[in-house]
């Protein structure tokens, strides 16, 4: 294997696992606001439990983000100092906005969050849990910003000197708001927000399927349904203009995403199906049209196809199909849960359909593995290219770092991150069977009636 | 090189900043890791995790908007000294990971198995950051092999030469006295006397070091000392630093902890001070060729870009420092367990 590969091959262990964290804290963050702030508007005790409960959570999640996120912003250092070069008068401006204007919000109102109960007013504390989330969110913005600059570049010229060529900055708003940059940070956000809806609905079915703390569990799922509605379907929107938007600045990559190779014809969209990347096919279950209809808005209109690029800019077609697929068909399979389970919330019949709630149970994994797929089908779908059009990824590691070295840091990582995934299963799973600490009667004193709403 | 105040030279010195706050910060947090292990109660053990509790976390942000910071500024010294320093960098990562779990995670387990193993982390991840960001230093002072591509490739062992790990010692060091002081001024009665203990035997430990760090300096490294030669006035530093040290005994005797711990910030605070003078205006000297050296200039981002960032740090500058004002004062005091603590 070559360096580039290590490289990349490290970058994407590290980014992926790292990723698993940050959606979980933006979507528990704005949960935490939610519940706080029915605590604060009602005054009840079990919305305060209820909140305590999912701090202590969203503590874990926060600290495996910080802990693995500090990896990130110095791999682009350690392992891309070609592209470090390339890229830091734009991308580290983003990244050091977002140090400046969200770290510092986060970490510090975490601090009250997490142990000024005591210490603040209660609308004082509310207010830390908004900047929190806030903050949060701000993160995400900077970092989709920069890595939405890679995606369509705007704002920047060249600028050689010595015989090394790098893009500076012309314009920082045009760099900001660049020709994908809004509707891929919706994007994010809505998957981040999908994670955490979808943990306060598994935790909580658990603890009904259980039939325990039934007030503060059946409370949890309702909140986290309508939030998961909510955003499931803000995704089908930010979802399309998102591939309308890749149609038009980076064509290559909408071909990989449903292998379009004949740039003459409409273009079917695929359900699913197999790429059969030697004959230019694909078997499954093509509608006709509809991907021409979804971009163009007319079934009929030809696709820009992959026969209308050089080969050795295609991306791997075969890995953008699937993985795209796979999120799309994750996406449909959220809002059927949502809408499904709400309706199951009338009258009272998701209390007893216990079938039902495991599957709640389970289907956290779901928006877990829809946000990394998609975040492949964004990477990969852009190769070859680090930065679109510019620069090649195989020509932007560092030279000076040795296959033998990123092996020795490779294995590190993942002795590590196995080993932290571990404790975190532990202590999360630990957390969940000891429950929120409510001080009412056992379950069995409230009757199905009380809780239904 | 003649001295102008452009923005290249304010960047310097921002980034300066952010990581001599970093050092006061973040060092007295690593201070406290270091001398961890030193008391054998869990309740001692959890007094000084949670002394620390509510704000390690943004401590860290310091190094984490100064590396952005450096990455935007002066992308070249970014890629440069991160691929050169290829595996101290990682082990550094490795250890801040440990670090922040062991701290997260090490109450959240009655067994005493557990507790202890976590509490060996975090000591032993704490140490070995603060010798990491010495050795660091160290290398930085005596140059590395950078070539006309500006690029080096530092090897472990070399890096691991006798004038850095001093170096490191000495960070080490200063991080531990800083920490010990910070521990008597959060905490009472049986901790607070044995943190004062300590204070004691750190600054020997500092004092030693220092001083022979400084020895070292002066023999070895010429170009660190040209400034001082050149601007007589620098002096004063040195002499505010060891001034600073000698203050701390005379306030912990006096009980005025919060005065001994703006000295030992001040000790700190000098000592980046100098580092940053001796070095300036560059970031990685060459030890082949001092053309080849990475300085404010022929490493930095394009002006409008340094303009940009300015602004960004005018506008978000003053919230931070807004917000962790508020946050220290509303955590202020001494430290005491309850149902939320770590």
């Amino acid at each position: 294997m070559t360096t580039e590969l290590w490289a990349r091959l490290q970058f994407a262990f590290t980014v992926s696992f790292h990723y698993i964290f940050p959606p979980l804290s933006i979507g528990l963050g704005l949960i935490l606001v939610i519940m706080e702030g029915l605590f604060i508007k009602t005054g009840k005790k079990m919305y305060e439990v209820m909140t305590k409960f999912w701090v202590k959570i969203f503590a874990l999640t926060f600290a495996m983000g910080v802990a693995t996120g500090i990896v990130m912003e110095f791999e682009f250092g350690t392992n891309w100092a070609v592209y470090s070069r390339f890229v830091g008068d734009i991308f580290g401006s983003a990244l050091a906005a977002e140090g400046i204007f969200a770290f510092f919000l986060e970490s510090g109102f975490l601090a009250i969050l997490l142990f000024g109960w005591n210490k603040v007013s209660p609308r004082m504390h509310f207010f830390s849990t908004i900047m929190v989330s806030f903050g949060s969110m701000l993160s995400a913005v900077w970092i989709v910003v920069a890595n939405s600059w890679q995606q369509t570049p705007a704002g920047y010229h060249l600028v050689t000197s010595d015989g090394v060529t790098r893009a500076e900055i012309t314009d920082f708003r045009e760099m900001v708001f660049n020709p994908s940059s809004v509707e891929r940070i919706s994007h994010v956000l809505g998957g981040a927000f999908l994670a955490g809806a979808f943990l306060v609905i598994s935790v909580s079915a658990y603890y009904l399927v259980k039939n325990r703390h039934k007030e503060i569990a059946g409370s949890g799922l309702k909140i986290g349904l309508v939030m998961a509605l909510f955003a499931s379907l803000f995704q089908l929107f930010t979802g399309h203009s998102s591939a309308t938007g890749v149609a038009e600045n980076q064509p290559t990559k909408l071909a990989a995403m449903e292998a379009v190779y004949d740039s003459s014809a409409a273009a079917d969209l695929y359900a699913f199906g197999w790429v059969d990347e030697e004959n230019k096919t694909v078997h499954g279950l093509p509608i006709p049209g509809l991907l021409s209809f979804l971009v163009h808005g007319d079934s009929k209109a030809p696709i820009k196809g992959l026969d209308a690029f050089p080969k050795d800019v295609h991306p791997p077609v075969q890995l953008t199909f699937q993985t795209y697929h796979l999120m799309v068909a994750i996406g449909f399979a959220l809002i059927a849960i949502a809408l499904v389970s709400l309706f199951l919330f009338r009258g009272g019949r998701v209390y007893n359909a216990k079938g039902w709630l495991k599957l709640l149970v389970v289907a956290v994994l779901l928006p877990q593995i829809s946000n990394q797929v998609g975040w492949y089908t964004a990477e990969i779908g852009r190769q070859p290219w680090i930065v679109y059009g510019m620069l090649k990824t195989s020509e932007a590691f560092s030279k000076t770092v040795t296959s033998g070295h990123i092996v020795f840091s490779l294995v590190l990582f993942a002795i590590i991150y196995a080993s932290l995934f571990l404790v975190f299963i532990y202590l999360l799973d630990k957390k969940i069977k000891n429950g929120p600490e409510d001080e009412t009667p056992p379950a069995d004193v409230y009757s199905e009636q009380r809780l239904t709403v | 090189m003649e001295f102008s105040f452009d923005l290249n030279t304010i960047w310097f010195i921002l980034i300066g900043v952010l990581l001599a706050v970093y050092g006061v910060l973040d060092g007295f947090d690593l201070g406290v890791g270091a001398l961890h292990l030193l008391t054998k109660s869990d309740e001692h053990r959890r007094l000084q995790i949670n002394s620390i509790g509510p704000v390690w976390d943004g401590n860290e942000v310091w190094l984490v908007t100064g590396g952005g910071a450096l990455f935007a500024a002066f992308p070249d010294v970014y890629a440069t000294a991160f691929s050169g320093f290829y595996i101290p960098f990682m082990l550094l990562l490795f250890m801040l990971i440990f670090r922040a779990v062991s701290i997260e995670v090490r109450s959240k387990h009655e067994s005493t198995r557990w507790r202890n193993n976590w509490d060996r982390a975090f000591s032993i991840s704490s140490i070995l950051i603060a010798i990491l960001i010495g050795v660091a230093i160290g290398n930085v002072t005596l140059g590395v092999p950078i070539d006309q591509n500006k690029q080096f490739f530092g090897n472990l062992l070399s890096m691991l030469n006798p004038y850095s790990l001093l170096i490191g010692v000495t960070a080490l060091a200063i991080f531990m006295m800083h920490g010990a002081i910070y521990l008597v001024m959060k905490t009472e009665g049986v901790l607070q006397k044995i943190a004062k203990s300590w204070v004691n035997n750190t600054i020997i430990f500092f004092v030693v070091s220092y001083v022979s760090a400084t020895m070292a300096t002066l023999i070895y490294i010429p170009h660190m000392v040209e400034p001082f030669r050149a601007h007589p006035e620098f002096f004063a530093l040195a002499l505010l630093n060891m001034l600073a040290i000698a203050n701390i005994p005379r306030e912990i005797s006096h009980g005025r902890e919060f005065r001994a711990f703006l000295s030992s910030s001040a000790a700190i605070l000098s000592l980046m001070a100098l580092f940053a003078i001796g070095l300036f205006p560059n970031f990685l000297i060459s030890s082949i060729n001092p053309a080849y050296s990475l300085n404010i200039y022929n490493a930095a981002s394009s002006e409008r870009t340094l303009g940009i960032m300015l602004t960004m740090a005018a506008v978000g500058i003053p919230f931070v420092l807004a917000y962790t004002f508020g946050i220290y004062r509303v955590f202020r005091g001494k430290v005491r367990l309850d149902k939320m603590s770590y």
